[in-house]
């Protein structure tokens, strides 16, 4: 079975993240980025499958700017076969809509137009909407089957457990499907050495809008259904108050946290 | 002064660990073996290595073994045999994060791979490397190396373990001293005197069940907590004659594995350096002390200031010594030029970190005391700071002054 992955390259959630005067947009050129973390569990829960079923490729797919490269080349070092990168200056400040639609585009491409399995993260950790997965799945005419904590591939479906704050349930859907999946179904392993070195002669193609028969128009800021209006930073935390028992400290306390509307 | 053309200066602010950008020199794939090793030491070995450097012991140290062994990192500058064959500048990066996180952590990785391991990939017969090698890339088995004795350390030569010939047998007769891993190895290489019409000092394949082989764990070690050390004894340990090391006689086993390590170590122990820096810097930022940061103290900054260029310059020489041993192979002495210096450096920004920390620098809550004190133990291990400066002397001016 051949799988695509979704990956995104996101800013380092480690780092200071900025954003950039001139477009609202988040400033790459600041920080270094790298494979969405949450996406890992994407391409680890891929190779098991093509790994248990003895056979298939994993096809990591990323639209983003030139240095999203690094983050098809994690998933290469962990393990996917090749990589497809969409690059094109005029995606630059695409939203969800827009992204999804060149994700689509580029699966269709990179499958001859038959995807069989296509798997994404839950959500990115820079935007976090969790949206394009359903609206991906939409645009390919695909069943979504969303935010996996397990994952079995059976003859022709696939059988997923969806973990909510009460109750498990057990959604199946037809193949081919899309399906996100969530931190909780594997443990993404490390890119071992020989990971490492075998992933510098794994095939990537990069494809611009042209590639895909998409046009400028239909993605970037300009085609945006949303736009980021302003942005400020976060004020700084605020010192702690200590409250000191002197025999009241339990009625301060209480005092304190009705006061900030927790009691 | 004119004012500096803003296009030739890079857009990015300085790293404060790398103000210099050393990180320019190494490949994208260096630079990602290097994030695998530090994601490993993040998720397996920071979360716990305070308890275990408390205790005084490394309980999964087989745990930590295999994990390692998948990634690639025990004898990853071997070729062949399930290891990984990697360069000298890619062993050398992952050992300062193995480093950064406890220098007991890259102790287990050096014995494994720079000793045991390199010991048999280098002198051992095709049987011995078939049969250890695998596994203990893999981390399924522990290697030890024994050398050192209760009596003999910076004079191995003298050392008083036999082997004697008995029969097509070896039987070894002796006892080995601060051996590494040694309580938790499958197998160990032990250096013997078997005598002048045997080739002198032979090195031995020993697989530590065989009768007469008893391990005593090391406790009271006030240095290497988070790491096991044994005492060794052998006592008419009888083993077949394809258990010595075949391609090697004399002096030059043992040493050649030394160096082997020890180029490991110029590298390492500026991960201690640079995390016990890291946590000066960021300390001395927030601890306020008559009524302003004490980073904005000039004393302050002159340490901070002399610590972070001498970690710099310890990470260039390291690199140089690491390219040339990757191109041209390394004399030596240019291996005790790298130990002394980085080594030395090392202990004395770790014991630097420690005043900027105040009181809370003695205190297990912060990991500079625990740097600087592992760094006793690589001062001293591997041909101690004495000892390498002799070999420089003896370099520069031709005397040897040994003994
Ligand atoms: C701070 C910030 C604010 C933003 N605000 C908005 C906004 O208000 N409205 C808006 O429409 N857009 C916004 N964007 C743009 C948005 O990030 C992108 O359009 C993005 O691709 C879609 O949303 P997401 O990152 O939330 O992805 P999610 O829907 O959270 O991602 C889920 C999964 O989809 C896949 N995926 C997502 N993006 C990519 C990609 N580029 N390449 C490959 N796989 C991908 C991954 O598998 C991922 O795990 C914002 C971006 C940032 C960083
Ligand atoms: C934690 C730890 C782990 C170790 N692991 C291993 C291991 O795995 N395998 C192994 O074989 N060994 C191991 N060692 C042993 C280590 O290599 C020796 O301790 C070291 O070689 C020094 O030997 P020594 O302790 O006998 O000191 P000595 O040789 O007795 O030296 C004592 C002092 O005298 C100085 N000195 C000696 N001769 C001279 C001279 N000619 N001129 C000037 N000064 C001199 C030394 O430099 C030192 O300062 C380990 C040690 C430690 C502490």
């Amino acid at each position: 079975m051949n799988i695509v992955v979704c990956v995104k390259y996101v800013p380092d959630s480690q780092s200071e993240r900025t954003f950039q005067e001139s477009d609202n947009t988040v400033d790459r050129e600041a920080t270094d980025g790298l494979l969405s973390e949450l996406d890992e569990y994407a391409v680890e829960e891929a190779l098991k499958i093509v790994e248990a079923r003895g056979g298939g490729e994993v096809t990591v797919l990323t639209v983003g700017p030139a240095a999203a490269a690094d983050a098809i080349k994690k998933a290469l070092q962990m393990g996917a076969h090749r990589g497809v990168h969409v690059q094109d200056d005029a995606i630059h400040g695409s939203d969800a809509v827009a992204t999804s639609l060149v994700l689509a585009e580029a699966v269709k491409k990179a499958t001859d137009g038959s995807p069989e399995l296509v798997l994404t993260g839950m959500a990115s950790t820079d935007g976090t909407m969790g949206v394009v997965p359903a609206m991906m799945a939409e645009r390919l005419g695909l069943p979504q089957v969303t935010y996996a904590s397990e994952l079995t591939v059976g003859d022709g479906t696939v059988t997923i457990r969806r973990d909510g704050d009460t109750a498990s349930e057990t959604v199946e859907a037809s193949l081919p499907a899309l399906v996100s999946v969530t931190d909780q179904i594997n443990e993404p392993r490390y890119p071992s050495f020989k990971g490492i070195m075998a992933a510098k002669k794994k095939p990537v193609d990069t494809w611009s809008l042209a590639d895909l028969g998409l046009e400028a128009s239909q993605v970037g800021l300009d085609a945006a259904w949303t736009t980021v209006v302003t942005f400020a930073q976060r004020p700084p935390r605020a010192q702690g108050q200590i409250v000191t028992d002197e025999g009241e400290g339990g009625a301060k306390l209480a005092e304190f946290l009705s006061a900030q509307k927790f009691l | 002064m004119a004012p500096m053309s803003s296009s030739t200066m890079p857009k990015r602010p300085s790293d404060p660990l790398d103000i210099i950008d050393v990180d320019s020199m190494l490949t994208d794939e260096e630079r990602a073996i290097r994030a695998t090793v530090r994601q490993v030491c993040d998720d397996l070995v920071e979360p716990h290595v305070v308890q275990w450097y408390e205790q005084g012991d490394l309980p999964v140290a087989r745990e930590l073994a295999q994990e390692f062994g998948k990634v690639g990192l025990l004898g990853m500058h071997l070729e062949g045999y399930g290891c990984a064959g990697m360069s000298s500048v890619d062993y050398g990066l992952a050992c300062l994060e193995l480093e950064a996180s406890d220098s007991g952590i890259r102790s287990l990785v050096s014995v494994q791979g720079s000793l045991a391991m390199y010991a048999i990939h280098a002198f051992g017969s095709e049987e011995q490397k078939q049969e250890w090698l695998p596994r203990m890339a893999a981390g399924e088995a522990i290697g030890c190396f024994g050398l050192t004795e209760p009596d003999h350390g910076s004079d191995p030569g003298s050392m008083r373990t036999r082997a004697r010939r008995d029969g097509d047998d070896w039987v070894l007769d002796g006892s080995k001293m601060w051996i590494t891993n040694g309580s938790i190895a499958d197998v160990a290489v032990v250096w013997a005197n078997a005598g002048e019409e045997n080739g002198g000092i032979r090195g031995f394949v020993v697989p530590t069940d065989t009768p007469g082989f008893e391990a005593h764990e090391l406790k009271n070690k006030m240095s290497l907590r988070a790491s096991v050390t044994a005492e060794l004894s052998l006592a008419e340990v009888r083993l077949p004659a394809g258990a010595v090391l075949p391609d090697v006689t004399g002096l030059k086993g043992p040493l050649s594995c030394l160096s082997e390590a020890r180029y490991g170590i110029v590298w390492g122990c500026l991960g201690a350096a640079r995390t016990a820096l890291d946590a000066a810097r960021r300390y001395s930022m927030e601890r306020t002390q008559f009524d302003r940061p004490i980073a904005g103290f000039q004393l302050t900054q002159a340490k901070l200031a002399h610590m972070s260029t001498e970690l710099q310059l310890g990470r260039l020489l390291a690199l140089h010594l690491g390219r040339r041993k990757d191109s041209v192979g390394l004399r030596p002495e240019q291996v005790s030029v790298g130990k002394y210096n980085n080594v030395t450096k090392a202990i004395e920004i770790c014991r630097t970190a420690r005043t900027i920390l105040g009181g809370n620098g003695i205190s297990g809550e912060y990991p500079v005391m625990r740097h600087a004190n592992n760094l006793e133990s690589v001062l001293t291990y591997e041909g101690t700071v004495e000892m390498h400066t002799l070999v420089i002397g003896q370099t520069l001016t031709g005397e040897s002054a040994f003994r």
